[in-house]
């Protein structure tokens, strides 16, 4: 079967789980009551502005990119813990924005979410079994014993052994990755088909990340989860995704299969960020594609494509029209005026 | 001019917890030369920090330190008052902290942080001389000389890090202690960040020690690198030997667990089990629990650190008959 | 069970417990001795009784001469109705500590859900709670007491009444500050992810951890209600004469002071110092000891 055939008998065979169309949130920008009174304009935080991508049936996909670039209000508002400002967001093709709360709640049986925070995401003053027996209690599928039989076997399918010693502690009894263990059982309690991962080994000790990414690995394939991946660590999401879409200022620059971004990044902003990672090995002298300045602020966002006045080859172009997010091969997308150029030539 | 510049020799800090004593640095030994970059790496709770602290001696109580010797260019700073101390401290050791944002004071204009600074030092120093120094290295960092007038919070995360790295030039030091210098920004500020150090080093021929959780910075950054676990010390050596021959099994969890960018696939092994709790190490070697390849000795006995080959230092008893075994 | 023994069994418990808290430092300290004050003060009222040498209301007027300084046979001195002010001291505190628990009692019970609702729902609602509150709070508390304690008129529930009202905006400060910064942390994040109604995310996510908070509010709360119980009825506003209490001699004593008569006016003040330094002790300490941040260690 040739590459280019598989491709497509993959993407024929494998169905949309969520779809976001056109998704914007903005955030008012909080004033002193001085500028209230000074000014009529009400200034934005355009945290997440316009992004269209879908996450396929047992894949693992990634948004990528620095702080504040909207990749965790975009995770946040799928799993409708945030209002999007507007656009629309599908689950098996059923739209869940601007769902009823009763509705909503049944909808959280099948997504959930781990946390970046291994230490502010349990309820300190509620015992580890407990936590993680409340989403059962909460939709009523499990009480008592029978409650305690399912923790206690999902205890044990996250590694926290014995079980029986884990159900008994406090939060603050367990080590980081321990909870991380903890936060991952919750989520899976509830048997649900699509996982958003915020970071979840962003504040565990290196020496314990792996293990929890391959837990979180084996999980998908044993319990036929999907997963969107948030980091900002591109040398993880390399190792632990299918597709990566790469956010700047909220918007996706570049999108594709894992091989296609890291071995053939378009978008200059993809290729400097590649060239900024640390690589563990001395021999390796790289070369780092230098930046202008810093990122800019998200209240203020450059006119044109938004990317311009830190890209070291923009044009006119760049300054004048914003580019869109259009298709250079069959699974790459790539929003740059240049990229474009390039490929007719 | 001599060119070894530091020696540490069995530095031991102890803190006093209300659960019992906790030995976060444990008898670390190692040297540093004029002009080279040192990489210590650790986790969380390795004793990285209080190491690099204890080399100031500035570990807050109820930390202290118990023993070893600092010579720097001969003179023990563990038996220097406090006062001649303080002439050390920025003279001829500085230190980077973290987070930028807590180390610079908010209320205090830039360009005043570096007239304090300076003056403290060389009192006979006029205030607009000073301000003159602080454009020239404001200006070496790649920050606009008018910053000077700015408050701390008027500059993005990046630049007060480049600040608190011309603060820390400021007077000219041998040595610069980085401690996690680039954790709170993101990975393009951060390369920006560590070119800089790189060039200011050059520059000024410093020597800097860079105190990481990120064993591909140091690798990346560094001559040798200082591995440490649960507050011992457990290989130190160049950074080739490292790379090429990690020998302590915790160094070679660690190589095997980062992922690579670089390679196309990649297998990644974990390291099993977590740290030990300080309070209560483990009997004999503090790593043995997660150790793959760890005999009987292990559980019995703490391995003391060998010299396996010139300059390349591991604490692990596979490595002993090797090493010559004294004790 | 009868009575004795599960006063022993108490005992039991509560000594243990003070003992382990001793070596949780300083504050732990400040807890064990601000509840031994504060127990045996409560305990001394409570047996009074049985325990006082005369009977301390109008009907032991002129048990001794009026006035006599101390000495054996009166070690506190007679007052100017010749009642004996041992029995008085002894027997003083009823009346303060009834009010004070009554007003802790009504501050938690409106201030507390108050509190909560109020700032977990948000918006109007707050706004509008938040500007009465704050208003309440600006008012000079003992003149705002006075001022409803004279509307209502005397009674140990009306005193209570008045200084709860001074006392709900405290409650509902500290608690909306603490709910404003719990409604944000990712535990609460969860559990709205894992479909948690409202009603449970407040009573089992956010009241669990506000509770140090309260206890110490409350702590606080029982030091300044004693001193303004003593306030009100120095002032008139407290008891009927008959009844001995603390605030009653005191104003008592403040007018017979200027002839040299310091004996009246010394031991009850005393005992109100020693009651609201217990209570600010245990305070002190427990915010100390709640403070989540220091419990990690």
């Amino acid at each position: 079967m040739s590459d280019a055939f598989y491709m497509r008998w993959r993407e024929m065979n494998r169905t949309e789980i969520v779809r976001v169309e056109n998704l914007k949130k903005y955030f008012p920008v909080e004033k002193s009551f001085l500028e209230k009174l000074l000014t009529r304009t009400r200034g934005f935080i355009r945290a997440v502005d316009d992004i269209t991508f879908s996450v396929l049936r047992g894949e693992v996909f990634t948004l990528a990119g620095e702080s504040g670039c909207g990749k965790t209000t975009t995770g946040k508002i799928i799993l409708g813990l945030v209002p999007p400002t507007s656009g629309r967001v599908f689950f098996r093709d059923r739209e869940i924005t601007n769902l009823k709360p009763e509705e909503l709640r049944l909808l959280r049986r099948r997504m959930q979410i781990i946390f970046q925070d291994p230490y502010a995401s349990f309820n300190p003053r509620m015992k580890i079994g407990d936590a993680i027996g409340h989403p059962l209690e909460i939709h009523g599928l499990a009480s008592g014993l029978e409650k305690r039989k399912k923790v206690l076997s999902m205890l044990e399918r996250v590694g926290l052994t014995p079980p029986e010693q884990f159900i008994e502690l406090y939060p603050h009894q367990l080590s980081g990755g321990q909870r991380q263990r903890a936060a991952i059982a919750r989520s899976l309690i509830l048997n649900p088909e699509f996982i958003v991962a915020d970071e979840p080994v962003s504040m565990i000790d290196v020496s314990l990340r792996t293990t929890i990414i391959d837990l979180m690995l084996d999980l998908k394939r044993e319990l036929q989860l999907t997963y969107l991946f948030i980091t900002h660590d591109l040398a993880v999401a390399k190792y632990i995704s299918d597709r990566v879409a790469i956010m700047y200022l909220g918007k996706i620059v570049e999108m594709g299969e894992k091989e296609e971004i890291f071995s053939n990044p378009l978008h200059p902003y993809t290729q400097a960020l590649l060239s900024a990672i640390p690589v563990p090995n001395p021999d390796r002298k790289r070369r780092i594609i230098e930046l202008k300045g810093e990122v800019p602020s998200a209240i203020r966002i450059p006119m044109g494509c938004r990317f311009h006045p830190r890209c070291p080859f923009a044009e006119e172009a760049c300054q004048k029209e914003e580019p869109e997010l259009t298709v250079v091969s069959a699974s790459h997308l790539v929003a740059c005026h240049l990229a474009k150029g390039s490929e007719h030539a | 001019m001599e060119k070894q510049l530091l020696a540490v020799e069995g530095l031991t800090v102890e803190y006093w917890a209300r659960r019992g004593r906790v030995r976060a640095v444990d008898s670390v030994s190692f040297t540093l030369d004029r002009a080279e970059t040192l990489g210590v790496v650790g986790e969380s709770g390795s004793g990285k920090s209080t190491l690099g602290l204890s080399l100031i001696r500035l570990i807050p109580p109820p930390g202290r330190i118990i023993g070893g010797h600092l010579w720097l260019e001969g003179t023990d700073l563990l038996k220097l008052r406090e006062e001649e101390m303080r002439n050390v401290r920025g003279r001829k050791i500085a230190f980077v902290f973290q987070d930028p944002m807590t180390s610079l004071n908010p209320v205090k204009k830039i360009g005043e942080h570096f007239v304090e600074l300076i003056r403290t030092h060389e009192p006979k120093t006029g205030r607009e001389e000073a301000l003159r120094r602080a454009e020239k290295l404001l200006n070496d960092v790649g920050i606009q000389s008018e910053r000077i007038n700015d408050y701390p919070h008027q500059l993005s995360g990046g630049m007060r890090q480049r600040v608190m790295i011309a603060l820390s030039i400021a007077l000219n030091p041998s040595i610069v202690i980085a401690d996690e210098p680039t954790t709170a920004l993101d990975v393009i500020v951060q390369a920006k960040i560590l070119d800089l150090l790189k060039n200011v080093q050059n520059v000024y021929a410093m020597a800097l020690i860079l105190i990481t959780h990120d064993l591909s910075i140091a690798l990346e950054r560094c001559n040798k690198i200082l591995v440490m676990y649960a507050g011992q010390m457990v290989e130190y050596a160049s950074v080739e030997n490292i790379y090429n021959k990690p020998q302590h099994p915790y160094t070679r969890g660690l190589l095997k667990s980062i992922p690579n960018i670089e390679l196309a696939e990649q297998k990644l092994e974990a390291i099993p089990g977590s740290p030990p709790d300080l309070l209560n190490p483990p009997r004999g070697c503090r790593f043995w629990p997660r150790c793959p390849s760890s005999i009987g000795k292990c559980r019995e006995r703490e391995p003391q650190p060998v010299e396996t080959e010139p300059g390349h230092f591991v604490r692990c008893f596979l490595h002993e008959v090797a090493g010559n075994e004294s004790n | 069970m009868t009575r004795l023994e599960v006063k022993r069994s108490m005992l039991a418990s509560i000594v243990p417990g003070l003992a382990s808290l001793g070596k949780k430092g300083l504050a732990g300290w400040l807890v064990v001795i601000g509840t031994l004050i504060v127990v045996s003060i409560v305990f001394m009222t409570l047996i009074a009784p049985w325990i006082t040498p005369y009977d301390p209301s109008t009907r032991g007027i002129n048990v001794g001469r009026p006035l006599t300084p101390p000495n054996p046979q009166f070690p506190f001195g007679t007052n100017d109705l010749g009642q004996d002010m041992l029995s008085r001291t002894i027997a003083g505190g009823s009346v303060m500590l009834q009010v004070a628990v009554l007003s802790v009692i009504i501050c938690i019970i409106i201030g507390v859900p108050l509190g909560l609702f109020s700032s977990y729902v948000g918006g109007m609602l707050d706004r509008t709670t938040c500007l009465v509150m704050d208003s309440v709070y600006a008012f000079p508390g003992l003149i705002l007491a006075i001022a409803i304690a004279a509307t209502l008129g005397r009674g140990v529930v009306n005193m209570a009444l008045s200084i709860a009202v001074v006392y709900v905006p405290s409650y509902f400060r500290v608690i909306r500050s603490q709910v404003l910064s719990i409604k944000e942390t990712p535990y609460v994040e969860a559990a709205k992810s894992i479909g948690a109604k409202n009603r449970t995310i407040l009573f089992k996510y956010i009241l669990p951890n506000v509770v140090p908070s309260i206890v110490v509010v409350a702590t606080v709360n029982f030091a300044d209600a004693i001193l303004t119980a003593a306030g009100l009825t120095f002032i008139g506003l407290g008891v009927e004469v008959d009844i001995p209490d603390w605030g009653w001699d005191l104003a008592n004593g403040r007018r017979l002071l200027p002839s040299g008569v310091w004996w009246v006016i010394t031991f009850p003040g005393i005992f109100i110092i020693l009651l609201a330094l217990g209570f600010t002790l245990v305070g002190e300490g427990l915010s100390e000891l709640l403070n989540p941040k220091l419990a990690e260690r």
